[in-house]
């Protein structure tokens, strides 16, 4: 039940766009393992231990989303068939080489800055994303439907959202991850937690020791195997009366199903704890599917370019281009690209938050599904700072929307052939009047003809990269000017 | 005949034909239906005896829907409805132009009213040369017309818009191409039947065509008036309707009327003015005051309302059908709602179009709606310590992207001003348009 509420909690903390909840319920995402890791949250660390120490790995059936949510599977698939399906698992042994094998090269990935592939695996990513890419479209549509109606009766109670694939390769990733999990959870239960999970993995060194503990009592014990096959986690040998603590998830079902008051949930530090046989079986096939799928990426949808025309009293106005950027835009109180995708998670909460349009997950392999910014759709808002509040992971530190007029995350420069000055003869200005750094000024197009038409000129110091001038550039699709990131962001607070 | 002679005796005469609905003095507020035989009040044209209705049908403001290819077409159905109804209700007057409603206006109109005699209505359309004025473009503009319209003659024939520009300009529309001298010539060969031009804009360039009078004898002006443009025309772009009126009637010229109701903005407006409206006379609607008070005037032949649906032409018709000129203190008091309304903070925009479209895509006339809507709805934010600040900032910016597409909204307004000299009110688009997108960014940023 505990569970239920802190999934649905989650969810909706990815969910929401009006940034009420996120004052509520944001704490969950902070005190998720691998972001509280990665922001060097040590009291959130310390505490995760110490529970697992003392509780088992109760984190991965109460803290974890995508734990809670293959539970959630699991229990449905149970549904169906009632007795049968509850008690549908079968003992297994640990695949040790393949969980420890995955863990070490987890950690090796970590402390390389393989971001990709830590970013895959994590369990709070992994689901955070699978709620931006996959709920999120379908909550925002049901709100449109909402907003329509709404719109209809003259009311203010629902507005619009837009709904964009942000990234292509990322949405194919995180449906194969969601397909994955549904079918391992609907067969097996917790096979991913026990096998793949690093974070799952991490906590069992903590959990084999854990103080309470579900145990058995082989005197009481009938071996009518209920409880082995009502084991979600598969980690009951009912043959040797042992559990092997490392994966048990302390769902506590095995209490629920014995009959004869064999088992229970007490303090039993310092027994031995259960044998485990070395593993034979064979690699799980949804893992090499899982892992591969990085290699399924392929480019993103290429936008028909039309000319500009006129249709039904409007012109036609063409879709923006993402401008090449000789260095990536990460978000206002990153500190630089390099500090931000060290810290991050690629959970997409900011990328869900972004009120602007402006976040979204990278389609390259070495930030794969991790947050950059672009400037196609929106430019970073002078007063927010959603991105920065809502970061579990220390990836963007939090700033106020005073300190983010200080930051200068970019540059802007002008691509004077494109600007419409130059190809449309007509005088705009458009980027200098939206400036909030007042970091463009018009000058001259003839430097000797003070009345000739005006050309932007940026002042370079100034800048701070928030790419107000690139989104309200008129020229079409690509801007005539546009922001390239910092690779260290200067901080003049 | 001054305008209070006029009013006397056509008081006289209204009265005669109210006469039969004095008891039933709510008759505006009555279900429609019960006016089959109710005909619009006509006026006599003296120059040549034409009788034309009072009520105009303006065709710049029929509706659109989206048709299979995407782009908006007139709505022909409607169209053919409507014009059934105003002319079995005696409006004889369609005013049309080749620029309007994408250049489909013309050919919708000829379509619906070539079902009727010819001999029962009088067609008035433009030489709209607004973009290409080579005479090539300009005598195939007003060929055109005749081939839309399904007609071998027009009735009333304008050079439009002319004004703003001044002189210059309207001597290069009409004069250097040779069109008023191929003008003046197709009415001697009586393909025309009366001259005339639409005027928006100054003082000095109206004189400058009053004295062209002498020389071309204009049969016929239209002119914008109202009861807000009579004496606050938004001077020195543009001229106030009570000058215009005077010197044309003192040439004796007939007038046609525009914008009666400023696209609306005196039927739908803020609710100090609408609520003395409302109080003076609770069983007329807002819009009629306007209309009685363009039809007060005798110079007036007719007056022009684009009408879009059905209700509102129910209630025109109802409004000249049974016509009540305003008296001279109904006039004092509507002088006083002017300056009323003249203090509200809207833009002047009638939703003509002409703007339309923008090169860059901004949708002009649905930003400064939607602004003097919530202007008018007393929807506007004034500081964020206000009371309601918060429900007003969320108002205003949910209705403004239900209303204007975000790319096409005021902050994407490259001030290219290439829309300023499209605008018969001379309203300084850009930087109103930067008036309105400030508000917005105050309102977003919460600065405001």
């Amino acid at each position: 039940m505990l569970g239920a509420v802190v999934l649905l909690a989650i969810t909706l903390l990815f969910l929401d766009f009006t940034g009420i909840l996120h004052h509520w319920l944001g704490w969950l995402a902070k005190i998720q393992l691998l972001p509280a890791i990665l922001a060097l949250n040590l009291a959130v660390i310390v505490a995760l231990v110490l529970i697992t120490l003392l509780f088992g790995r109760v984190y991965c059936s109460v803290i974890c989303p995508l734990g809670i949510f293959q539970d959630m599977v699991s229990w449905l698939s149970g549904l169906r068939n009632k007795r049968r399906a509850r008690l549908r698992f079968t003992s297994s042994k640990e695949v040790k080489w393949l969980r420890y094998g995955v863990w070490v090269l987890f950690v090796a990935a970590l402390v390389a800055g393989v971001s990709a592939f830590v970013s895959l695996l994590a369990p709070y990513s992994a689901y955070g994303r699978i709620v931006t890419n996959l709920f999120q479209p379908v909550y925002r549509w049901v709100n449109n439907l909402f907003a329509l109606l709404s719109e209809r009766a003259g009311s203010y109670a629902f507005y619009e959202k837009s709904v964009w694939l942000k990234s292509l390769p990322t949405f194919i990733v995180t449906a194969v991850t969601f397909v994955l999990l549904i079918v391992l959870a609907w067969k097996n239960g917790r096979t991913y937690c026990n096998t793949v999970c690093p974070v799952g993995t991490t906590l069992s060194f903590f959990s084999r020791f854990a103080m309470f503990r579900p145990v058995i009592d082989a005197d009481k014990c009938k071996n009518c195997k209920l409880c082995e096959r009502g084991c979600k986690a598969s980690c009951i040998d009912i043959s040797s009366h042992s559990i092997d603590y490392s994966r048990c998830v302390d769902c506590f079902n095995c209490l629920e199903e014995c009959k004869f008051d064999a088992l229970h949930y007490k303090f039993a530090w310092g027994r031995k704890k259960a044998q485990t046989i070395p593993a034979e079986e064979a690699a799980d096939p949804g893992r090499r599917a899982f892992m591969t799928a990085g290699a399924m990426l392929a480019g993103s949808l290429a936008l028909k370019a039309q000319e500009k025309k006129v249709d039904g009293g409007f012109a036609f106005i063409e879709d923006k281009k993402e401008p090449e950027r000789s260095t990536v835009l990460v978000p206002f109180g990153a500190g630089s690209v390099k500090r931000f995708y060290d810290h991050c998670t690629a959970c997409g909460l900011c990328i869900s938050q972004c009120p602007n349009r402006v976040l979204r997950p990278s389609d390259k392999l070495e930030n794969l599904m991790e947050p950059y910014m672009s400037f196609e759709a929106g430019y970073c808002r002078p007063e927010c700072t959603v991105c920065s509040q809502v970061c579990p992971a220390g990836a963007i530190l939090p700033i106020t929307p005073e300190e983010k007029t200080q930051i200068h995350i970019g540059i802007a420069t002008v691509d004077y052939d494109l600007c419409v000055v130059n190809t449309d003869g007509v005088s705009c200005g458009n980027c200098a009047r939206h400036c909030p750094a007042g970091a463009i000024r018009m000058v001259p197009k003839e430097p000797d003809n003070p009345e000739s038409l005006r050309i932007p000129s940026v002042d370079k110091e100034a800048c701070i990269g928030c790419g107000a001038c690139e989104n309200l550039c008129p020229a079409r699709p690509y801007s005539a000017i546009h922001v390239d990131g910092r690779e260290v962001h200067t901080d003049n607070r | 005949m001054d305008r209070r002679q006029f009013i006397k005796t056509t008081v006289a005469g209204a009265g005669a034909l109210a006469a039969s609905s004095a008891a039933t003095p709510l008759k505006a507020a009555e279900p429609a239906g019960d006016d089959k035989d109710l005909r619009v009040i006509q006026r006599t044209n003296a120059k040549n005896g034409d009788k034309v209705s009072l009520l105009g049908f303006g065709c710049m403001r029929w509706p659109m829907k989206k048709g299979d290819d995407g782009r908006d077409h007139i709505d022909q159905e409607i169209v053919n409805s409507l014009v059934d109804y105003a002319w079995n209700h005696g409006v004889n007057y369609y005013d049309t132009s080749p620029a309007y409603l994408q250049g489909q206006s013309e050919a919708a109109l000829g379509e619906a009213i070539s079902r009727y005699p010819r001999d029962s209505y009088y067609l008035a359309t433009k030489l709209s040369n607004f973009g290409d004025a080579s005479e090539k473009a300009s005598l195939k503009m007003y060929r055109d017309s005749f081939v839309n319209l399904r007609t071998d003659y027009i009735d009333y024939y304008l050079l439009h818009s002319i004004g703003g520009g001044g002189y210059p300009m309207y001597k290069k529309r009409y004069e250097d191409n040779h069109m008023t001298e191929f003008l003046l010539k197709e009415r001697e060969a009586g393909r025309i039947r009366n001259l005339g031009f639409s005027f928006h804009g100054p003082h000095d360039a109206f004189d400058e065509f009053m004295k062209l009078h002498d020389k071309y004898h204009w049969d016929f002006v239209q002119i914008e008036m109202n009861y807000l443009d009579w004496r606050h025309a938004k001077e020195p772009r543009n001229t106030n309707a009570e000058y215009l009126y005077e010197e044309l009637e003192k040439r004796g010229i007939p007038m046609v009327i525009m914008e009666p109701l400023l696209g609306g903005r005196l039927a739908k407006m803020a609710e100090g003015p609408a609520s003395k409206l409302q109080e003076r006379d609770p069983s007329r609607s807002i819009a009629s005051w306007a209309f009685r008070f363009v039809g007060s005037y005798p110079g007036v032949l007719c007056a022009l309302s684009g009408m879009t649906n059905m209700e509102v032409l129910k209630e025109n018709v109802q409004t000249f059908g049974d016509f009540k000129p305003l008296t001279e203190e109904e006039i004092e008091f509507l002088m006083e709602i002017a300056i009323l309304l003249d203090s509200y903070p809207t833009v002047p925009c009638n939703d003509c179009k002409y703007c339309m479209p923008c090169p860059y895509g901004i949708d002009i006339p649905g930003i400064f709606l939607h602004y003097n809507e919530m202007v008018n709805t007393g929807q506007i934010a004034t500081s964020r310590e206000q009371k309601d600040y918060q429900k007003l900032r969320r108002r205003y910016l949910i209705s403004y992207d239900r209303a204007v597409e975000s790319l096409r909204q005021a902050d994407h307004c490259i001030h290219c001003g290439t829309c300023i000299s499209h605008c018969p009110q001379s309203i300084q688009i850009p930087r109103e348009l930067q008036r309105v997108g400030d508000y917005v960014e105050k309102l977003r940023s919460g600065e405001l």
